[in-house]
């Protein structure tokens, strides 16, 4: 049990590789740093085999998890940090350091460990003409250190200790050329969209402790499976199951969080193999089958789940039809053959899902480092439309990339067929009766996906020459370091598909066996819910109809690749591509990837304006400010004219009116009769004498006239 | 030739009451200012009369006899005043009597 009780050790060893670069690193000779940090990962990877052989013997078949809690992080005993659950009894706050090791995670922990390893063997060769060695190892350690506690964390505070290491250092790595903005826009868009994704995983994360009473996996599943549920219950799971699928949306590159993963490929290409193929954008999937007993209790975010994995396939898999830049395609097709493992997590079909992420890390990262390879060979050049003719140049990289994309168009005995085949066949089932829409979809993208790999194979390795000729003069095959790793993930590309082989073509399914417990489906609940129906193994009747959908995949795929050898495999210079030729607006929509990344930079950057007035949600914000100055400020601006404007008038009304008709009415009206009055008083006889006279005349013409 | 009948005394004595009062008010020497007045007070006295033979009684005859005592006291007295008036002023003109003003 040496091994198990030290499992804490495997994501140390490459965070010691890390922390001695940090350090060190730039005092190091270049064969110290490769020695160090591959040293650490082909140590880690060691472990890890170790490890998950003492597993196998501990858990016997079973699937009993073995956790190890290494010493309390956050927590308390004594009551401090407790919060109330749902139900209102006190829970308390607790996420330890530990370390869980169950059937999922040993698979996980094998195949990053073991493609990481070849990873880092190959980066020593790409990476040795390039500045900034030391920094490149240093970043790669602290991303297996931080996938490594991803894997293995016991609780959803450690997952999400590592989910944000793995997009801090895929932002580090994508910017590593950080003297060209390219790299550095991408780097921040990367990590800016996984932010996003970070918040819904969070709130998820929160939810589920809200509701269940702690963040343990164990104990959550626990809960789960054994649970009585209401309806308003699943209302809640369901919130914070479609919360976690924000998160595996944002890391994984789901729609509508898929627009980083392209812009990904500014980083160097052993980057993209390790982080954005095998590894990282495999941990939102690892989250989801992880909650699998969350998600089995809300079946409308398991369909959400379905259909968003489907649609992104076939979204993805229709823009890589017409990419030219050899990385590109590879970033959309594995955006598209993630959209595949969500489709198979969403329909049920959680071991279906997983093997195919074992299935795909192996070729899509054989893809990527032979690409990188082609890429050093060219001389930098990635536009593919500049290749052609390198089959016998190159004949190590083209044989191994051969039979990745062989392996990712799902041509049987290899091992995209059996994880890729296993994935429809249950989404035919899924369907039960109804139109097997997703199947279709499936179905639809497997066509695409032959076509477009078809066509990256034939524009790279066939055709007539395309390039300038200095590049060819240096065309070259690729140092051994290099071409060592691209046999090994060659060989596993072959067999890996070997330990799945499903009942109806007379296999044991070892590795669906092997994650049965996991997945398993024992959940009690009432009348007014029911979980979504188990995926058994199909009995003797649907033999018949899983060996016809396999059938039709393979014949697509066939179909698909001989199109593209219709098309691609003489191509000259300045060959046609098809699809503009026969429908140019659907090109150009293509390849303008759906102008989403335009979409979202009219909604959301507020770099656009129309006239003075900006665009998007920072135009709302600029508008709201507005609203805020001139309209409210403006209205208490006018409150406080109004009040000048009485005051103003009360003073008018006190100095005219009150002082001057109230105050000095009086007076002048006084000073006005004194006028006449003062006659009375003339003081000259003989004018009282005439108006004595007046008023008797007066008299006497009123009594006569009377 | 006409019969004198009371309405000539009567115009006479207005006439003589007019000529009076215009007296009064526009003679600038104080003491035609009282002459005047005795002219107003004489032509009541022929009104007076007049209507004495009117009526046939004595009543405004009588009457008249009080009036020219009353004229009499009153130039008295008014030319006391005059004579008083002018040891202050040095004047008789009625217009630089106005020490009774404002």
């Amino acid at each position: 049990m040496f091994f198990l009780n030290h499992i804490y050790l495997i994501p140390l060893f490459p965070a010691f590789g890390a922390a001695m670069m940090f350090f060190f690193g730039r005092r190091l000779q270049k064969a110290t740093v490769s020695a160090v940090c591959v040293g650490v990962v082909a140590v880690a990877f060691l472990f890890a085999c170790f490890t998950v052989v003492e597993y196998t013997h501990f858990a016997h078949g079973t699937g009993q998890p073995f956790e190890k809690i290494v010493y309390t992080w956050l927590g308390s005993g004594d009551g401090h940090l407790n919060f109330a659950k749902r139900d209102g009894t006190l829970a308390a706050f607790n996420a330890d350091a530990g370390f869980l090791l169950d059937p999922l995670s040993s698979i996980w922990l094998l195949f990053v460990t073991g493609v990481g390893m070849l990873i880092h063997i190959y980066s020593v060769g790409y990476m040795a003409h390039e500045g900034g060695y030391y920094r490149f190892f240093g970043y790669m350690n602290l991303f297996m250190f931080s996938m490594l506690t991803l894997i293995l964390a016991n609780n959803y505070i450690l997952l999400f200790v590592g989910w944000e290491g793995v997009g801090l250092c895929s932002y580090l790595l994508i910017g590593f050329y950080f003297h060209r903005k390219s790299a550095t826009d991408a780097a921040n868009k990367a990590f800016i969209v996984n932010r996003i994704g970070d918040a819904g995983f969070i709130l998820g994360a929160l939810t589920l402790a809200w509701f269940f009473g702690s963040f343990r996996f164990i104990d959550i599943n626990e809960l789960a499976r054994h649970g009585n549920f209401a309806l308003g219950d699943v209302h809640i799971l369901t919130i914070a199951a479609l919360l976690l699928f924000v998160g595996a949306c944002g890391k994984s590159a789901q729609i509508p969080l898929y627009v980083w993963l392209p812009d990904a490929m500014e980083g160097p290409t052993p980057v993209s193999a390790l982080i954005h193929a095998a590894t990282m954008v495999t941990a939102g999937v690892y989250m989801v089958a992880r909650s699998n007993a969350v998600f089995v209790l809300a079946p409308t975010a398991m369909k959400t789940v379905a259909i968003i994995g489907a649609l992104t396939a076939v979204f993805a898999a229709s823009i890589g039809l017409v990419q030219n830049d050899i990385k590109r395609v590879l970033a959309y097709s594995t955006v598209s053959q993630l959209g595949y493992m969500f489709l198979a997590l969403g329909v049920g079909a959680f071991a279906a899902g997983v093997f195919h992420v074992f299935t795909h890390a192996f070729f899509k990262a054989l893809l990527f480092l032979g690409s990188g390879s082609v890429i050093h060979a060219m001389s930098g050049e990635q536009d593919m439309r500049n290749m052609g003719d390198l089959r016998g140049r190159i004949p190590t990289t083209y044989k191994t990339m051969l039979i990745a994309t062989l392996a990712i168009m799902g041509i049987p005995p290899l091992a995209g067929f059996f994880s890729k085949d296993e994935i429809l066949w249950q989404a035919y089932r899924s369907a039960e009766g109804s139109f097997p829409y997703l199947w279709l979809i499936g179905f639809g993208t497997a066509l695409m996906t032959a076509f477009y790999m078809a066509r990256l194979i034939f524009l790279t390795f066939y055709g007539k020459p395309r390039m300038s000729h200095e590049v060819e003069h240096h065309i070259h095959e690729s140092p051994k370091s290099m071409t060592g790793p691209l046999v090994v993930l060659a060989i596993c590309s072959i067999c890996a598909g070997w330990l799945g082989v499903p009942a109806s073509l007379g296999g044991t399914n070892a590795f669906g066996k092997f994650l049965e417990p996991v997945f398993a489906r024992d959940a009690v609940a009432t009348a007014s819910v029911a979980p979504a129906e188990p995926q058994e193994p199909a009995g003797e009747e649907h033999r018949g109809l899983e060996w016809t959908l396999m059938l039709l995949s393979v014949g697509a795929a066939v179909v698909g690749g001989g199109w593209a050898y219709g098309y691609y495999a003489n191509a000259g210079k300045d060959y046609p591509e098809p699809i503009a030729v026969k429908a140019p607006p659907v090109y150009n929509v293509l390849y303008n990837k759906y102008f989403v990344d335009e979409a979202y930079d009219y909604a959301f950057t507020g770099r656009r304006k129309i006239g003075k007035i900006r665009l998007g949600a920072m135009g709302a914000g600029e508008a709201s400010s507005w609203f805020d100055a001139k309209i409210i400020d403006g209205t208490v601006n006018d409150v406080g004219w109004v009040t000048r404007a009485i005051a103003t008038l009360s003073t008018w009304w006190d100095k005219w009116i009150i002082d001057g008709l109230g105050v000095n009415g009086p007076a002048i009206l006084a000073r006005m009769i004194s006028y006449p009055a003062r006659l009375l008083e003339w003081g000259l006889v003989q004018w009282y004498a005439l108006v004595m006279v007046a008023g008797l005349l007066g008299f006497g013409v009123y009594y006569i006239w009377k | 030739m006409a019969e004198i009948t009371t309405l000539h005394y009567l115009v006479v004595a207005a006439a003589l009451f007019v000529l009076g009062v215009i007296g009064v008010l526009t003679r600038r020497n104080v003491v035609i200012v009282l002459m005047s007045i005795e002219l107003i007070l004489n032509a009541v006295n022929l009104n007076l009369l007049a209507f004495s033979r009117m009526w046939g009684n004595l009543h405004g005859q009588l009457f008249a006899i009080f009036i020219i005592v009353d004229a009499a006291a009153e130039a008295a007295v008014g030319l006391g005043i005059l004579i008083a008036f002018f040891r202050n002023k040095e004047t008789i003109n009625v217009d630089e009597i106005d020490l009774l003003k404002w």
